[in-house]
């Protein structure tokens, strides 16, 4: 009180007596639910003082840790963006293989399908140098059986054939190619005329007169007539014709995507073949002779007629 | 009126006469108003509208003109009243009504004066007012208690202890020192 002006320390005493006899009171007055007052009385005092602490710590904490506990912040950053670009580059490798993993089902299921004729799994390595001839690389060649004119197939249909085979490589000349050719015939009437590329990536039915029954969307499939192919496997669906002076111009659009080829299977014998099909591919067997053809094997068949 | 009584007339400023009282003479005068106050009614209950030690409170408050010492006598007869009190009534009640009536008699003692019976029969209506004010407060936000904050009871109460102070101050007077 030594420091209080005279005039003011009958004012702080008094002051100072009522709190104490607030306290006082405080101490003996117990509420029902919440226990004695000065408890009440202290915990509403204080609780303000904590929650305003513990947001100020927290605000403090928080801000430090966003704002200037930052100096491993970039070294993790980057350290993240690595481990992220690694992490897509494996979900990229896996989803590839999960591709090749149907596709190579896919080609499982064909060559059970087609168990007793002869044909080896390729890999696709490469394409050809330039633009203007359609060809493409297997990674197998005559140690594996292949030889020049043997027939490559998908399960999708025809996709060329043999042009030169290496010891461990083979070149296959697409049937897009415009020097390339198939036997074929039309699924529903059985006309045969042969088919060609022309360098692009539809191919052309020839030699269909005018007069000849033709509609778009008919399918288009091997007549075995090459010597290459055995019949009955898909070549195309027709998608335009048009009527010319003497013979239809017909546009197919090739069964096999020739565009990405990944894995193909070569038949592994220059013999007439009878192969089997499945239901979602199904082949009129009233278009063509049944059984395999019994024409030799010509070894310029399957280029243009 | 004298140049000498009450008034300085050079400075226009009031000197109030601060009275002394006989050695102990506040102790027993407090502590009996105390007893008489728990200790009458017993016998006579409507003497229980009385409120002796309150009166005592004022009037020392008034006399003695100096807040710290009339603050603490206040709280010390308040404190006591409690204490003799039912159990419902907590210690620290009557005491702070008390500390504050007997802050703001010595205050407004050593600013008027407060020897007129005119004066002292306000003065005490007021500070009944105040001090029934502070318990009725005290009681609503600590106590919980929805006391009423005047009641006819207690104007008549008000008026009634005004009286007796009247003449328990004129009787209290004769405990002061001469000066």
């Amino acid at each position: 009180m030594a420091g209080i002006p005279s005039r003011h320390r009958s004012l702080f005493l008094l002051g100072g007596v009522i709190l104490l006899q607030v306290l006082l009171l405080a101490v003996q007055i117990k509420r029902d639910s919440q226990g004695r007052l000065i408890r009440v009385w202290t915990v509403g005092a204080v609780s303000p003082f904590e929650r305003a602490g513990a947001h100020g710590i927290g605000g403090i904490r928080s801000a430090w840790n966003h704002y200037f506990a930052l100096q491993n912040t970039s070294r993790e950053n980057e350290q993240l963006k690595r481990e992220n670009d690694a992490m897509k580059l494996q979900i990229t490798q896996l989803q590839a293989k999960a591709a090749e993993a149907d596709r190579l089902a896919v080609l499982l299921k064909f060559h059970q399908t087609n168990v007793d004729v002869p044909m080896v799994g390729a890999r696709v390595i490469g394409g050809s140098a330039d633009s203007a001839s359609q060809t493409i690389y297997l990674d197998r060649g005559e140690r594996d059986g292949i030889k020049r004119n043997m027939g490559v197939i998908t399960p999708e249909g025809v996709v060329g054939k043999v042009i030169e085979s290496y010891k461990d490589t083979s070149q296959v000349l697409l049937l897009t190619d415009k020097d390339s050719g198939v036997g074929a015939m039309l699924a529903d009437s059985g006309i045969q005329k042969p088919v060609g590329g022309t360098g692009e990536s539809m191919l052309v039915m020839k030699y269909v007169p005018n007069e000849d029954d033709v509609a778009a969307g008919q399918r288009v499939v091997t007549s075995g007539m090459d010597r290459i192919f055995p019949r009955d496997l898909p070549v195309g669906t027709i998608v335009d014709i048009k009527a010319g002076s003497t013979f239809k111009q017909i546009r197919v659009r090739p069964a096999a995507n020739l565009e990405r080829l990944q894995e193909v299977f070569v038949l592994l014998t220059l013999k007439p073949l009878d192969m089997k099909h499945d239901s979602a591919d199904p082949a009129p067997q009233s278009a063509a002779p049944s059984g395999p053809s019994t024409a030799t094997a010509n070894p310029t068949a399957g280029e243009k007629p | 009126m004298n140049i000498n009584d009450t008034f300085d007339i050079r400075v226009g400023e009031m000197h109030i006469e601060v009275h002394k009282f006989r050695a102990g003479a506040i102790f027993i005068a407090a502590a009996l108003a105390v007893v008489l106050q728990a200790f009458l009614p017993v016998y006579f209950p409507k003497l229980g509208i009385l409120d002796l030690p309150l009166l005592v409170t004022i009037y020392f408050g008034l006399s003695r003109r100096n807040p710290s010492t009339g603050l603490l006598l206040g709280c010390l007869i308040g404190i006591a009243q409690d204490a003799l009190s039912g159990p419902t009534v907590p210690v620290g009640l009557f005491g702070i009504a008390k500390t504050i009536v007997g802050y703001l008699a010595s205050s407004i003692g050593a600013r008027l004066d407060t020897e007129h019976p005119a004066a002292r029969f306000a003065l005490t209506i007021v500070f009944f007012g105040v001090h029934q004010g502070i318990v009725v407060l005290t009681q609503r936000l600590l106590l919980s208690q929805p006391e009423r904050w005047f009641t006819v009871h207690l104007g008549i109460a008000a008026l009634i202890n005004a009286v007796v102070a009247v003449f328990l101050f004129l009787l209290l007077d004769r405990l002061r020192k001469a000066s």
